[in-house]
């Protein structure tokens, strides 16, 4: 038992549980443009760090009760009380999507339950499991989308850092990957054309914008043309869900990132006959859901982002 | 003069459940075919059938798929959560390609073949 499992005053009983089946987060750092992982976020040092620290939880399907996980929504208290436990409080939170497992009203309250008790303003885009209600996505965009553009996307401003949260998960094609559409690639280049090259830009969707595995559609079709609006930017950050896996690929000024679930872990690529629900000991499972955490830092140049485990 | 209203009635209702039943018999007893939905892949993925075959998809992964027509050719499925199914009755011979809505990646086709020793011209 860890620190943090004695400030949540959680039951004996509740620690077997959460020993077997636990979430987290990643910490980012954005520091003078582009952002860093700081690593576990246990050995987060983001206390010490001046500038912007956010925090990025991602895939809590909540509602899911299969073998990889009989308590996804256990996991995701887990995530969020290790979120409360910062020793530095991050000023908003993203989540990339996958808040729930099948877009049901009472998957969406008990998510929304755990997640406020971080007190924490909450930036959302869908997964494309929060968009199969019968309604295909009219109960994500009541609760999350009410301000957002088309199917979810918009973008905001923090402490000089411009922030983009992008939809790939709508108008999927047959034998194709994630999906962004013209109508939100055009809005991209109108949201960024009259910014300042040297603002440090974040964007943040579902599926991962570049293709870590095509035979398991784990890309989007058009991310290119989407990022090729952002070549004049010194820095651009990119982070993503979907894979349930920590990844990570530095492209020039871009830096992609993947966060891991909060719910249960998928196979690496290729691994596995297929990217489903990986189960694995219960004495590992803690070990391979998590949190993000980033901060931006004034004068440096990359984010710093920490990808904690729930347990390390 | 009331009796013979009421034998009628019931009459006209036993014959009504005797033709409802042959209906709903002569419905189960058509051409089907099955379609399982494993480890992101449907199997088989190219199914050739009858035309007038029920095709049911079977979800039998631990994360929803969805079955949807590649252009629009049949009615796309609900979500299916692990262990339900969707079915769709093919009357019309041709290929129809369909994909995962969720999962895109995933191809199958249904190849619907024109019956043949009928009068079914089509």
């Amino acid at each position: 038992m860890n620190k943090f499992d004695h400030q949540d005053g959680v039951s004996r009983r509740k620690v077997l549980e959460c020993m077997t089946w636990c979430g987290t987060g990643v910490l980012w750092t954005i520091a003078g443009g582009v952002p860093h992982s700081l690593g576990i976020m246990g050995e987060a040092k983001a206390a010490e760090t001046r500038g912007l620290t956010f925090l990025q939880i991602s895939d809590s399907h909540v509602g899911f009760d299969k073998p990889a996980n009989p308590n996804a929504l256990g996991t995701l208290e887990e995530a969020i009380a290790k979120v409360n436990a910062l020793p530095q409080k991050p000023a908003f939170m993203i989540h990339t999507g996958d808040i729930s497992h099948l877009s049901k009203e009472k998957e969406f309250d008990d998510a929304d339950h755990i997640i406020s008790q971080s007190r924490l303003d909450v930036h959302y885009v869908p997964g494309e499991h929060d968009l199969i209600d019968p309604d295909q996505g009219k109960i994500y965009r009541e609760r999350y989308g009410r301000t957002a553009n088309g199917a979810g996307w918009y973008s905001f401003d923090a402490n000089g850092v411009h922030f983009i949260g992008l939809v790939n998960v709508v108008d999927l094609k047959a034998g194709g990957l994630g999906n962004l559409g013209n109508e939100q690639i055009e809005w991209l280049e109108n949201d960024v054309k009259g910014r300042s090259a040297s603002t440090p830009i974040v964007l943040f969707g579902h599926i991962p914008l570049w293709t870590v595995y095509q035979d398991w559609g784990w890309g989007t079709e058009d991310s290119a043309q989407a990022l090729s609006y952002l070549k004049k930017f010194g820095s651009v950050t990119v982070l993503n869900g979907h894979i349930h896996q920590v990844m990570q690929k530095v492209e020039g000024n871009v830096t992609f990132h993947t966060a891991r679930s909060t719910a249960f872990p998928q196979p690496a690529p290729g691994t596995a006959p297929s990217p489903g629900p990986m189960k694995v000991p219960d004495d590992e499972l803690r070990k391979m859901l998590g949190i993000a955490n980033v901060t931006f830092k004034q004068n440096e140049q990359r984010l710093a982002i920490i990808d904690s485990p729930l347990q390390s | 003069m009331l009796r013979p209203v009421i034998a009628s009635t019931v009459l006209g209702a036993a014959v009504g459940s005797l033709l409802a039943a042959s209906v709903l018999f002569a419905w189960a007893d058509g051409p089907t075919g099955t379609v399982s939905i494993d480890n992101f892949s449907f199997g088989p993925q190219t199914l050739t059938v009858k035309a007038g075959t029920t095709v049911t998809w079977t979800n039998r992964d631990d994360i929803p798929h969805g079955i949807a027509s590649s252009n629009n050719a049949f009615k796309k499925s609900g979500a299916l959560d692990t262990d339900d199914s969707y079915s769709f009755t093919f009357t019309t011979p041709g290929t129809y390609q369909y994909f995962c809505y969720l999962h895109p990646h995933m191809v199958g086709s249904i190849v619907v073949e024109a019956t043949t020793g009928t009068n079914t011209t089509q």
